[in-house]
């Protein structure tokens, strides 16, 4: 073992004839691994081929017993690398402040998938504990062969394995393996911890990245600088679907370094200095066709009902007609949800060096191994020569601009031939970033006698939910407005999305659920913090309270009703013990009114999701105030109980958790893309104003509900989805007044 | 757009007096980030609405993408690095890191210069006069709770430490 472990990592001859033969100018090789194995071959993916099943593809330990792993699942703000960071270093039995963490790089990461649905921990996770299971395996069984004890009188903590009762026999992972390379594949055969042993995983370890962000630090892709870098911004069709007909570039003239990039309705700029490249932007003329591709906002929903659509049969179980046609009261109802920002502070920002045969790129995507794909099909170079560099940006919550932004920079930086970075402007994020999803719900539904749901029917419009970058069938440049503009046009997705939580997670006998999947969306859209699941559950939670109403039975206790899963129970059952809810007719409208009788109007309400039917388990009460005289609804206070299994982080989940509540109550609100017939018109935070300061919650209160025995699921985005209709039930119960079109108003 | 013409600015930024050269109407943002290095300050709207680029001029906390160069020279400029290091983190930086109040970070510039500003001269300032404060600096991931405990950390720190003045 050992020798084989020695044989192949410090073989200089064989790096170096790799080297030659890439044509890659050979850096200075040093033994220590984690600066010289990778990070000095940044074009070198055959020089260790980064499968999954290989151990070496995941982490290296150096000489001095630091450790680097090489994560493919990237931060995006949820603090998701602490969390993994605590798995491995569990797994490891390893100090967490020793391990440096590598993340997104398309040459050095295992394409662990994009850090997109809440999947980090649940997926990620679970591998990077296998490869530090197995490489803790390995460090025993050579510390066994060093120190002569059998292996299972050895002892592993922080870093070190020593003999059981003989403390001077020991060694460092650094001496056992140091530079060198495992040489292992992961067969599964090494046993990840028991969770009951767990000392790191389940701590609320304080996240690494932080301190350098409170201290201005941390690098964002909006600070990467470039030797010889141009600043970038592109000038977009003043309507969506124009086409460029001529550019009067003069005012460029005395602006130094100006020049202007056109590439059919692609129109960019750059120039030596940022403010000289805002001034280029502001000063050329572009003359653009009229376009008028959207609909009139009062008819949006309308257009969406109308609009092609594949239908699919989510279920069908029992006689649905029948029930509701045999019920003792029926309700129908529409709900309606409008296109969203995601709304990034910080607007999208890509750094391309694009050469003759060859090209690195700086993103905060969400998938550097699909952007390089996709990028490599835009700026046509072989896929293997591209090479994206993931580094954080502003919180995405889902497909932003971060991609877009990226394909900017390679073609301004193609084209002009030197490395261009491209900021875009408040109002290009505003306008062009690809919205979150507007969708139509009907729900009819009918209970019995006895206050029992005997038949639910539930219909919904959604186009696809996902643009994100794809390089499949050659559709790569298309994936872009960069592309688009040029000239490619996207084809046809598999739609995606839409159906998430669109069943309801109650038991009732029969239900029938039918997902009308639109062809097309007015509007360019993509991927927002938990896809049609917020929507759908403001449907669903919103017609639970409607039906718990008419059957004239307490809007919790109608819900346990429902429910079986002992930890769907769980939640709702704690959710009403933090949030003291009464037992009692909702919707008179006298809740905490003074004595006077005086607004505002106090209202609770609540709503239970288990996210996408078999993530975690959700449930909350919000109290709001409602002043109908003021058009104004404040959320005063939120409580969830949360279930997501396995708890590797409980503040970083805490803190997560509070952003899906702050943002979802933002979302419901106040939310909504304004646009008139040719384009998006609200392009800054006056025109799309967010939750501020003055207007969050007097608190929000969560229990977490560990299960150490079952494996984690996601927590990224879950607590988002009961929140609207939550809210909904709570303004209900204040003012008697259902809303069912969000932002809500009253 | 006629070009006006470059002008060299004497400023001092976190104690180092430095001579940059640009068009006077450059916003003194672009100036901290791609001529002096100083990232710490955001680009989030260039129009005064989100907060993310806030530095301090003469201990005022201001918003560097609607300040121009020509307005910068009024008195000494503070950003984020200045206030102090991951090893050695200003009161306020050190209550943001201990209430773990950032996601992703980016608009964390603002609220911690905001925040300085406001308890150097209030060191027992009221939830509502948080609020107030930092209702024009925008959070997208939804840390205003976290922010707001560490608002009223760092005043607490800011008293223990006998200081409050970050120039």
């Amino acid at each position: 073992m050992i020798r084989e472990l020695t044989s192949d990592l410090t073989s200089e001859l064989s790096r170096r004839d790799f080297l030659k033969r890439s044509g890659v100018i050979a850096v200075a090789f040093s033994i220590a691994p984690s600066q010289s194995l990778f990070a000095s071959t940044p074009r070198s993916p055959s020089l260790i081929p980064l499968s999954p099943n290989q151990l070496d593809s995941w982490l290296v330990v150096a000489a001095d017993g630091s450790i680097t792993v090489f994560c493919g699942k990237v931060e995006l703000g949820t603090g998701v690398s602490t969390a993994l960071r605590q798995i491995v270093a569990e797994e490891l039995d390893a100090p967490i402040d020793r391990i440096t963490w590598v993340q997104g790089d398309s040459d050095r990461t295992v394409d662990q998938g994009s850090t997109v649905g809440s999947q980090s921990v649940k997926r990620g996770g679970a591998q990077l504990r296998r490869a530090a299971a197995e490489a803790r395996a390995v460090l025993v069984e050579l510390a066994s062969a060093k120190l002569g004890a059998p292996a299972d009188t050895l002892v592993v903590s922080a870093g070190v394995i020593t003999v059981a009762n003989d403390a001077s026999r020991r060694v460092t992972f650094g001496e056992l393996i140091g530079g060198q390379r495992f040489q292992r594949e992961i067969g599964g055969k090494a046993t990840p911890k028991n969770p009951a042993d767990y000392r790191v995983v389940g701590k609320p370890v304080p996240r690494a990245e932080l301190p350098a962000k409170m201290t201005g630090r941390h690098v964002y892709v909006h600070d990467v600088r470039v030797d010889g870098m141009l600043h970038g911004r592109v000038v977009r069709p003043a309507s969506i679907g124009a086409t460029l007909l001529s550019v009067d570039d003069s005012a460029l003239r005395d602006i130094p370094g100006a020049r202007v990039v056109r590439k059919g309705n692609f129109l960019g700029v750059v120039a030596d200095r940022e403010e000289d490249v805002v001034r280029a932007a502001k000063s050329i003329k572009p003359t653009w066709s009229d376009a008028a591709t959207l609909p009139v906002t009062d008819a949006l929903y309308e257009t969406l009902i109308k609009t092609s659509a594949t239908d699919r049969s989510v279920t069908d179980a029992g006689d649905v007609p029948a029930a509701i046609a045999g019920a003792a009261k029926t309700v129908r109802a529409q709900y309606r949800w409008p296109f969203q920002m995601h709304a990034s502070i910080g607007p999208s920002c890509g750094v391309a060096d694009v050469k003759r045969d060859s090209a690195t790129i700086w993103s905060s995507t969400q998938g550097a191994h699909t952007l390089k794909g996709a990028l490599a099909q835009l700026i046509n170079l072989p896929s293997e020569n591209v090479h994206v560099i993931w580094t954080e940006g502003s919180g995405c919550y889902g497909h932003n601009g971060s991609d877009d932004a990226a394909a900017d920079a390679a073609v301004l930086s193609q084209t002009i031939g030197k490395p261009v970075r491209v900021q875009w402007s408040r109002a290009d994020e505003h306008a062009w970033e690809p919205k979150g999803v507007a969708m139509v719900m009907d729900v009819a539904g009918g209970v019995d006698a006895n206050g029992r749901i005997v038949g639910w029917d539930y219909a919904v419009w959604t186009p696809t939910h996902s643009s994100r970058p794809n390089a499949q069938a050659g559709g790569g440049a298309a994936s872009f407005i960069a592309g688009q503009l040029a000239g490619a046009t996207p084809a046809a997705r598999r739609s995606l999305g839409g159906e998430r939580n669109a069943r309801h997670t109650s038991v009732i006998p029969n239900t029938r659920v039918v997902a009308h999947l639109l062809q097309s969306s007015p509007m360019r859209v993509s991927s927002f913090r938990g896809l049609g699941s917020p929507q759908n559950s403001f449907a669903n939670e919103s017609f639970m309270d409607e039906l718990a109403i008419a059957a004239g039975a307490d809007p919790v206790e109608f819900r346990l009703r429902h429910l079986t899963d002992p930890r769907a129970v769980a939640v709702v059952q704690a959710v009403a013990r933090i949030g003291g809810w009464e037992k009692g007719d909702r919707g008179r409208g006298d809740r905490g009114r003074d004595s006077a009788g005086q607004w505002p109007k106090r209202g609770r309400g609540m709503a239970y999701v288990q996210y996408d039917g078999t993530e975690a388990y959700v449930a909350a009460i919000v109290d709001v105030d409602v002043d109908v005289a003021q058009h104004s609804i404040r959320v005063t206070r939120v409580c969830v109980a949360h279930d997501c299994g396995l708890i590797v982080n409980p503040d970083g989940l805490r803190n997560q958790i509070e952003g899906n509540v702050i943002q979802a109550i933002s979302r419901t609100l106040k939310e909504s893309v304004k646009f008139d017939r040719s384009r998006v018109t609200g392009v800054d935070w006056r025109g799309y104003p967010i939750l501020t300061f003055a207007e969050v919650p007097d608190s929000i209160e969560i229990e977490l509900i560990d299960h150490p025995e079952l494996p984690s699921v996601g927590a990224g985005e879950a607590a988002t989805s009961p929140i609207p209709g939550a809210i909904a039930n709570a303004v209900f119960d204040a003012t008697g007044k259902r809303l069912r079109e969000v932002p809500l108003l009253v | 757009m006629l070009m006006p013409p470059k002008i060299t600015t004497r400023l001092t930024v976190n104690g180092a007096t430095h001579d940059v050269t640009a068009a006077p109407d450059t916003p003194l943002l672009h100036i901290l980030r791609n001529d002096l290095g100083l990232t710490g300050p955001k680009f989030g709207c260039g129009l005064g609405q989100c907060g993310a680029c806030m530095v301090h001029i003469d201990g005022d906390a201001v918003r560097s993408c609607t300040t121009p160069l020509s307005a910068a020279t009024r008195g000494p400029i503070t950003t984020i690095e200045g206030l102090g290091t991951a090893d050695k983190p200003h009161p306020v930086q050190q209550a943001f890191i201990e209430e773990q109040a950032a996601q992703c970070g980016y608009c964390i510039n603002g609220m911690i210069m905001a925040t300085a500003a406001l308890v150097a001269r209030n060191k027992r300032p009221t939830k509502t006069q948080i609020r107030s404060t930092l209702n024009a600096n925008l959070c997208r991931c939804g840390t205003h709770m976290r922010i707001m405990r560490a608002v009223e950390r760092a005043a607490a720190l800011s008293v223990a430490q006998g200081g409050g003045s970050d120039d």
